[in-house]
C-alpha cells in the first residue's frame, strides 16, 4: 500500500482528497436542503421527514459519523496544503497584485472556517439544543415550530442568512474548482464547469436563506 | 599549419557510409572509461552530449546561462531544413547539397556538405520521435513551407519557434542523461581558456559565474559548441551573453580560426530605435513567403505607406530577381534594402528601414490564415514597435544574425589541435560564404547526433584509457593565466563602462567591416581597433568582486576578446579580395552583384595565431570542386 | 518620462536583502525594460555603485532567463509578454515601478534579482522526455498525428521556464510548469509507454524542489508568457490520479502474482 501513501502525500494527491471530500459534503448540503425546503409544504411535510429519518436509527449515525470523518478530512488536508504552501514562500513581495484571482478563491480559508464555526454553532443550536431553554423544550419531532420559534429571533436569522452567504462564497470556487483538481476538464465544456460554483452555489446558498427569510416576513408561521 | 581536410576517397554519395566503416570503435565496456568535455548546450552543444552519454562516455557539459535550455538556438524561429521531398516537389539529397554549396557562393567544402544533405533525413526523423511537435496536415503527415535560397519546400517547422522546440528535445534528451548519471551538468560556468598538453586539448579552465571559483577540468577530449560570434557588433540578433572567448582562446591555444570574415546580415529584422538599443530582434525569414518587399520609388518620400500608390512603390527584389523575388538569399536581399537606404528610399524615423508588407497576401488569403501562419510574429513586432502590422506594413531593415566563419575543422571536425572538435556555428564547415535560411538548425544537429559521436570515437579509440587529471603543470599554468587576467580588469578602475567600449567596437565594425566593406574602411579599422583595446586597457570600469556573480566582469572578459577578435576579422576581410556571399568588397562588383574570384579565393583562409602583438598567419585550406561546376551565382 | 525604481539589491544568497530606491530620470517610451535597466546601469557604474545583477539572454521572450516581478505582477502589466519584450510605452511619467525577484523557497536568490532556477531542471530530470537514443527511429512520417493533437502538444511544449507561473502564485507552485511538459508529451503517440510514470516521477520531484500547491486561482495562466492554459494542470493530475490508482504498483516486479 506504499503507493497509496505516496499518494495521499503528493500534492495533487492531497488535492483531490480535499476535492472528493469537498463534493461529499455538498451532496449532504444538497441533501439536507431538499429536506429543509420541505417546511414549505406545512408542519407535517417536514415533521413527517424528521421522523423518518429519526427511525433510521443505525443509517442515520452512520451518515453522521461519515459527514464527521470527511469534514475532518477535507479540514485535515487544507491545513496539511495550507502549511506548505505557507512554507513555499518564505519571503512575500513588498509589493503584489493579484491579475486574475477571484474574491471568492482568495478567501476560501476564511469563509471555511467561518462555515465550520457557524456549523458548531447550528448543530449546538439545532442538534443538540443547548443553545436555549424554548427549543429545548419541544419535541425531536417538532422541527416546524422549532424553525419558526428560532427565526424570529433576528438575530438568530441574521446569523443564519451571513452565515449562508459565506457558504456560497465557499462553494462558487470550491465547486468548480474539484473539476479541476480532479482533472475533469474539457475545452468544449469548460465555460460550464466554470460556472458550476458561482451558479450552483448561489442557488444552495438561496434555498437556505428562503426559510429564515420567509419566516421573517411571515410568510411561513 | 597543416590543414589536411581528411576528406575520404571514393565517389561522393559514399563518402560519408565509406568513412563510417572505416572508423575505429571504442569497445562498449570501454567508452566508460573516456571523459568529454561539451562546451555549450545549444542544439549542437546538448545533442552531442546526450548522445555521447548515450553511448556510454562519461561527458561534462558547461553552459554559462542557468539551465542549458536557454542557449541561444532557442530563438531559432523558422525551421529546418531536410531533403525529405515529402512534397513530392523534386528534392533530394543531391539537390539540397547543391543549394547549400551554391547558397555558400561555393566557399565550403564538397565533402562536408553533401554529408550534411545526406544526414539532414535522419534529423527529422530523430526529433519527432523525442515527441518534437513539428506542424503537421489534417491527414497527419508532417507540413513543410519554403524558405530562401530553395525552389523546394523542405522546411519543418514548429509555428515560429521551430529552434526552441528542436532545442527543447535535445535537452531533454540531456537531461535525461544527466539524471542516468552520464552527463555531469555545469551552469553558469564559463569556459575561459584551453589547456594544451603534449599537443593535445587536454582540458579547460572555467570560472563558476555564482561563486567566482576558478575551476579545471580534464578530459580526454574537448568539444566546443559554443556558438557564433555576431555580437562583436554590439548589436545583433544574437542573445546577449553569446560570445566568442571559447573559441578565440582555442585559437589563441593553437586552433586555426578560418573565414572569419563570413558573416551573415539577415534582411528582416525591426529597425534600430535609439542609442539605448540593446539588441535586434528578427523576424522570421519565412514572412518573406506572403509579405513584400518594397521601398518608396523616390528618395525623401515621407508619406505614410498606404498613401504611396502602387505605382510609387518599388518591389525591387520582384523587379531585380523575379526568379526567386522576396525568396532571394539573405546576403542579396539584405544588400538590395541597404542599397535602397543609401538611396535615400529608405522608411521610418531614421530612413534605415524598408517595407515589409502583407496587405495582398491579407487580401488573397484573409486575415485568420496570414494570423495562423504568423501570429506570434506580428504579435511580436508589435509588442516592440507598437504598430500594427495587420493594418501598416512592418518595417525592417539587415542585422547581423549568424557567422559562418569558425574554427577550422577538417571531416571529422577536429580542429588543428588534435583531440579539440568544434560543432555547430562555432566551426566554419558547411556554409561558406552565406547560409542558407533553416539550415543552422539542420548543421547544429547534424553535428552533434549523427556526425560527432562517430568521428568522436576515431580519435577516442586511439587513445589511452587511463583516467584524466588535472594534476599537470599545465593545468596550474593556464589557470593562473586566467586569474590574473580577470584580477586586471577588476584593478583597472577606469571611467568607461564596458557597454561603451562594446557599442564603440560595434559601430567600427558594422560601419567598415558589416554589409559592404573596402580597403580604406577596413585599414581604417585596423588601427582603430588596437587603439580601441589599448584604452579599454587602461580605462574600463568593472566594478564589484571576483568571488560572486559580476555580470560586469563577465562581459568584461567578452568584451576583451572581442576586441582582439575584431582585429582579425577585419584582416580577413580586407585579404580577401573578392566579393562571396555575406562578404561584399566594394571593389569587386559587376553591376551591383558580388564578382568572386575563384582563381585566386576559391579557399578558406585559416588564421594562426602569433602570439600578443604580432600578426596572425593567413594559411589556405584550397576548396577542391569535384562535383559540381563553380557558377556564377544568379537567383534572376 | 521619469520613473521611481524601487529594487531590491542582495549581495548573495546569504545576505540580507533590502528594497533600493532609484531615480530613472530619463527613460524613452521606446525602450525596453531591459535597455531601461542598462541605462540605470550604466548610470550607477559611473556614479561608482555596482549594477543591479538581473538575468536575461535572448530579449526576444523565448529564452525564459529574464524573470522580474514588476509591481508585483510576474513580466509586467502586458499579458502574454516577458520581461524582455515588454516596452516602456506600458509606463507614464513619474510611475513609481517596484522590482523584485521571483520569490519561492524552491528559486534561492543568487543575487539581486536574479534567483536560482534549477529546480525546473531537476522536475525534467524526473521524466520530461522520451526516452529514445540517437539513431534508429523510423521515418517521420510513419507516424501520423493528428493536427489538433499536435497543435495541442505545441500549445503546451511552448513554455519557455520561467518561472513566471511560480512567481505569481500565492502559494508559489509549479504546477503550470510540471504539466506543460507532462501535457505536451502525453498528447503524443511517442510519449504513451512513458506516459504514467512520467506523471507519477515528475509531481513528485516537483513536490520534493518545495514548490507549493496549485489552488486553482489561475494567476499562473494570467501572468504565462506564452499563455499557456490551465488546463494542462488538470490534465496532469488526471494522469497523476490515473497512474495513482490504477497504474502498476511500483513495489511489485512486473508480470508477477508476487
Amino acid at each position: 500500500m506504499s503507493w497509496l501513501k505516496q499518494t495521499i502525500n503528493s500534492s495533487v494527491g492531497a488535492k483531490s482528497i480535499v476535492a472528493l471530500t469537498g463534493l461529499a459534503m455538498v451532496g449532504f448540503v444538497v441533501g439536507h436542503l431538499s429536506g429543509n425546503l420541505l417546511v414549505f409544504g406545512g408542519p407535517d411535510a417536514i415533521n413527517g421527514y424528521a421522523a423518518w429519518l429519526r427511525s433510521k436509527g443505525a443509517l442515520l449515525w452512520g451518515a453522521r459519523v461519515g459527514l464527521v470523518a470527511i469534514t475532518g478530512l477535507h479540514i485535515y488536508f487544507t491545513i496539511r496544503l495550507n502549511l506548505l504552501n505557507k512554507r513555499a514562500r518564505p519571503i512575500a513581495y513588498a509589493k503584489k497584485s493579484y491579475t486574475r484571482a477571484s474574491f471568492a478563491s482568495r478567501t476560501m480559508v476564511l469563509s471555511g472556517l467561518l462555515s465550520l464555526s457557524y456549523i458548531l454553532f447550528h448543530l449546538a443550536h439545532f442538534t443538540f439544543r443547548v443553545t436555549s431553554p424554548e427549543i429545548a423544550a419541544l419535541g425531536h419531532t417538532d422541527v416546524y415550530q422549532m424553525l419558526i420559534l428560532s427565526f424570529s429571533s433576528p438575530l438568530v436569522a441574521v446569523t443564519y442568512i451571513a452565515a449562508m452567504v459565506l457558504l456560497g462564497l465557499h462553494l462558487n470556487h470550491g465547486l468548480s474548482s474539484l473539476f479541476q483538481t480532479l482533472g475533469l476538464n474539457h475545452s468544449k465544456y469548460n465555460p460550464i464547469i466554470r460556472s458550476i460554483g458561482p451558479v450552483l452555489g448561489s442557488l444552495l446558498a438561496a434555498g437556505f436563506m428562503s426559510i429564515p427569510v420567509s419566516i421573517m416576513l411571515g410568510i411561513l408561521k | 599549419m597543416n590543414l589536411d581536410p581528411k576528406i575520404p576517397s571514393g565517389p561522393l554519395a559514399d563518402k560519408w557510409t565509406k568513412h563510417k566503416f572505416d572508423i575505429k570503435l571504442v569497445n562498449p565496456a570501454n567508452k566508460r572509461k573516456y571523459t568529454v568535455i561539451v562546451v555549450g548546450s545549444g542544439l549542437a552543444g546538448a545533442s552531442a552530449a546526450a548522445t555521447l552519454a548515450e553511448l556510454g562516455y562519461e561527458v561534462l557539459c558547461f553552459c554559462f546561462q542557468d539551465s542549458p535550455r536557454r542557449a541561444h538556438s532557442i530563438a531559432a524561429q523558422g525551421g529546418i531544413n531536410a531533403a525529405k521531398n515529402y512534397q513530392g516537389d523534386g528534392d533530394s539529397v543531391q539537390r539540397l547539397f547543391y543549394d547549400t554549396i551554391k547558397g555558400g557562393d561555393f566557399r565550403s567544402r564538397e565533402a562536408n556538405v553533401y554529408r550534411l544533405a545526406e544526414v539532414s533525413t535522419g534529423i527529422i526523423d530523430q526529433c519527432v520521435a523525442q515527441g518534437v511537435p513539428f506542424a503537421r496536415e489534417y491527414g497527419g503527415l508532417l507540413a513543410n513551407r519554403s524558405f530562401g535560397g530553395a525552389l523546394v519546400s523542405r522546411t519543418f517547422y514548429a509555428r515560429g519557434q521551430t529552434g526552441q522546440q528542436l532545442l527543447l528535445g535535445a535537452y531533454q534528451a540531456l537531461e535525461r542523461q544527466i539524471a542516468a548519471g552520464k552527463v555531469k551538468m555545469f551552469p553558469r560556468t564559463e569556459m575561459l581558456d584551453l589547456v594544451v598538453q603534449d599537443g593535445k586539448a587536454s582540458g579547460i579552465v572555467v570560472r563558476n559565474l555564482v561563486t567566482g571559483k576558478i575551476e579545471t577540468h580534464a578530459a580526454h577530449a574537448v568539444v566546443l559548441g559554443s556558438g557564433g560570434y555576431g555580437n562583436v557588433f554590439y548589436l545583433s540578433t544574437n542573445a546577449k551573453g553569446s560570445n566568442v572567448t571559447a573559441t578565440y582562446r582555442a585559437h589563441k591555444r593553437g586552433a586555426g580560426f578560418a573565414n572569419p570574415c563570413f558573416t551573415q546580415i539577415h534582411p528582416t529584422c525591426i529597425p534600430v530605435s535609439g542609442d539605448y538599443q540593446s539588441k535586434l530582434t528578427l523576424m522570421s525569414e519565412s514572412l518573406r513567403n506572403d509579405g513584400r518587399v518594397w521601398a518608396p520609388s523616390s528618395t525623401g518620400d515621407k508619406r505614410r505607406p498606404d498613401d504611396i500608390p502602387e505605382a510609387e512603390r518599388d518591389y525591387y527584389l520582384e523587379r531585380k530577381y523575379p526568379s526567386y523575388g522576396n525568396l532571394a538569399p539573405r546576403d542579396i536581399a539584405s544588400r538590395s534594402a541597404k542599397e535602397a537606404c543609401d538611396e535615400g528610399r529608405g522608411v521610418g524615423e531614421h530612413g534605415l528601414g524598408v517595407y515589409l508588407d502583407f496587405r495582398d497576401s491579407i487580401k488573397r488569403l484573409g486575415g485568420d490564415t496570414i494570423a495562423q501562419r504568423y501570429g506570434n510574429l506580428f504579435q511580436m513586432y508589435e509588442r516592440i514597435t507598437g504598430e500594427d502590422p495587420y493594418k501598416f506594413p512592418m518595417r525592417i531593415f539587415p542585422a547581423v544574425h549568424y557567422t559562418m566563419g569558425g574554427l577550422w575543422v577538417d571531416y571529422n571536425l577536429q580542429s588543428t589541435i588534435p583531440g579539440l572538435f568544434v560543432i555547430g556555428e562555432a566551426n566554419f564547415s558547411d556554409h561558406g560564404a552565406n547560409r542558407l535560411g533553416a539550415s543552422a538548425l539542420m548543421q547544429g544537429l547534424a553535428d552533434g547526433y549523427f556526425v560527432l559521436p562517430y568521428t568522436l570515437s576515431n580519435y577516442l579509440a586511439g587513445m589511452s584509457r587511463d583516467p584524466v587529471t588535472t594534476q599537470g603543470s599545465e593545468f596550474r599554468a593556464v589557470q593562473n593565466q586566467v586569474e590574473e587576467k580577470l584580477k586586471r580588469l577588476l584593478s583597472i578602475n577606469g571611467k568607461r563602462t564596458v557597454d561603451s567600449f562594446h557599442k564603440e567596437l560595434g559601430k567600427i565594425m558594422w560601419d567598415k567591416c558589416g554589409m559592404s566593406r573596402d580597403r580604406a574602411g577596413l585599414t581604417e579599422a585596423l588601427t582603430k581597433i588596437p587603439a580601441l583595446r589599448e584604452e579599454f586597457w587602461q580605462n574600463v570600469r568593472v566594478l564589484g568582486e571576483g568571488e560572486n556573480l559580476n555580470q560586469s566582469l563577465e562581459k568584461a572578459g567578452r568584451v576583451a576578446d572581442f576586441l582582439e577578435f575584431g582585429e582579425l576579422m577585419c584582416a580577413d576581410a580586407l585579404t580577401r579580395e573578392e566579393s562571396c556571399g555575406g562578404h561584399f568588397r566594394e571593389e569587386y562588383q559587376i553591376e551591383g552583384e558580388a564578382k568572386r574570384d575563384d582563381e585566386n579565393f576559391a579557399h578558406a583562409a585559416v588564421w594562426e595565431y602569433q602570439g600578443e602583438g604580432k600578426a596572425p598567419t593567413r594559411h589556405v585550406e584550397p576548396l577542391v570542386y569535384e562535383n559540381i561546376k563553380l557558377a556564377t551565382r544568379s537567383y534572376k | 518620462m521619469k520613473l521611481k525604481l524601487h529594487i531590491w539589491r542582495q549581495k548573495n544568497a546569504k545576505s540580507e536583502g533590502r528594497m533600493v530606491t532609484y531615480d530613472a530620470p530619463d527613460v524613452s517610451t521606446h525602450m525596453s525594460f531591459l535597455e531601461m535597466l542598462d541605462v540605470v546601469n550604466e548610470g550607477l557604474i559611473a556614479k561608482g555603485e555596482e549594477p543591479v545583477a538581473f538575468d536575461h539572454d535572448c530579449r526576444e521572450g523565448v529564452c525564459g532567463s529574464c524573470a522580474l516581478m514588476i509591481n508585483g505582477v510576474a513580466h509586467g502589466p502586458q499579458r502574454g509578454t516577458t520581461t524582455c519584450q515588454l516596452h516602456m510605452r506600458q509606463f507614464k511619467d513619474g510611475d513609481e515601478v517596484f522590482i523584485e525577484p521571483w520569490r519561492a523557497k524552491a528559486f534561492p536568490i543568487v543575487k539581486d534579482l536574479v534567483v536560482d532556477r534549477s529546480a525546473f531542471d531537476r522536475i525534467i530530470q524526473a521524466g520530461g522526455y522520451v526516452s529514445v537514443n540517437t539513431g534508429g527511429a523510423q521515418d517521420a512520417n510513419n507516424l501520423p498525428i493528428s493536427k489538433e493533437s499536435a497543435d495541442q502538444a505545441m500549445d503546451a511544449a511552448q513554455c519557455i521556464g520561467c518561472g513566471a507561473c511560480v512567481a505569481a502564485c500565492k502559494n508559489a507552485s509549479a504546477m503550470l510548469f510540471t504539466s506543460a511538459k507532462i501535457s505536451h508529451l502525453g498528447l503524443l503517440p511517442q510519449g504513451q509507454p512513458e506516459r504514467q510514470r512520467r506523471a507519477l516521477n515528475m509531481v513528485q520531484q516537483m513536490d520534493k524542489e518545495g514548490f507549493g500547491n496549485c489552488t486553482n486561482q489561475f494567476e499562473c495562466e494570467a501572468v504565462c508568457p506564452k499563455e499557456i492554459s490551465v488546463q494542462f494542470i488538470a490534465r496532469m493530475n488526471k494522469d497523476y490520479l490515473n497512474a495513482s490508482v490504477c497504474g502498476p504498483d511500483p513495489g511489485k516486479k512486473a508480470g508477477g502474482e508476487d
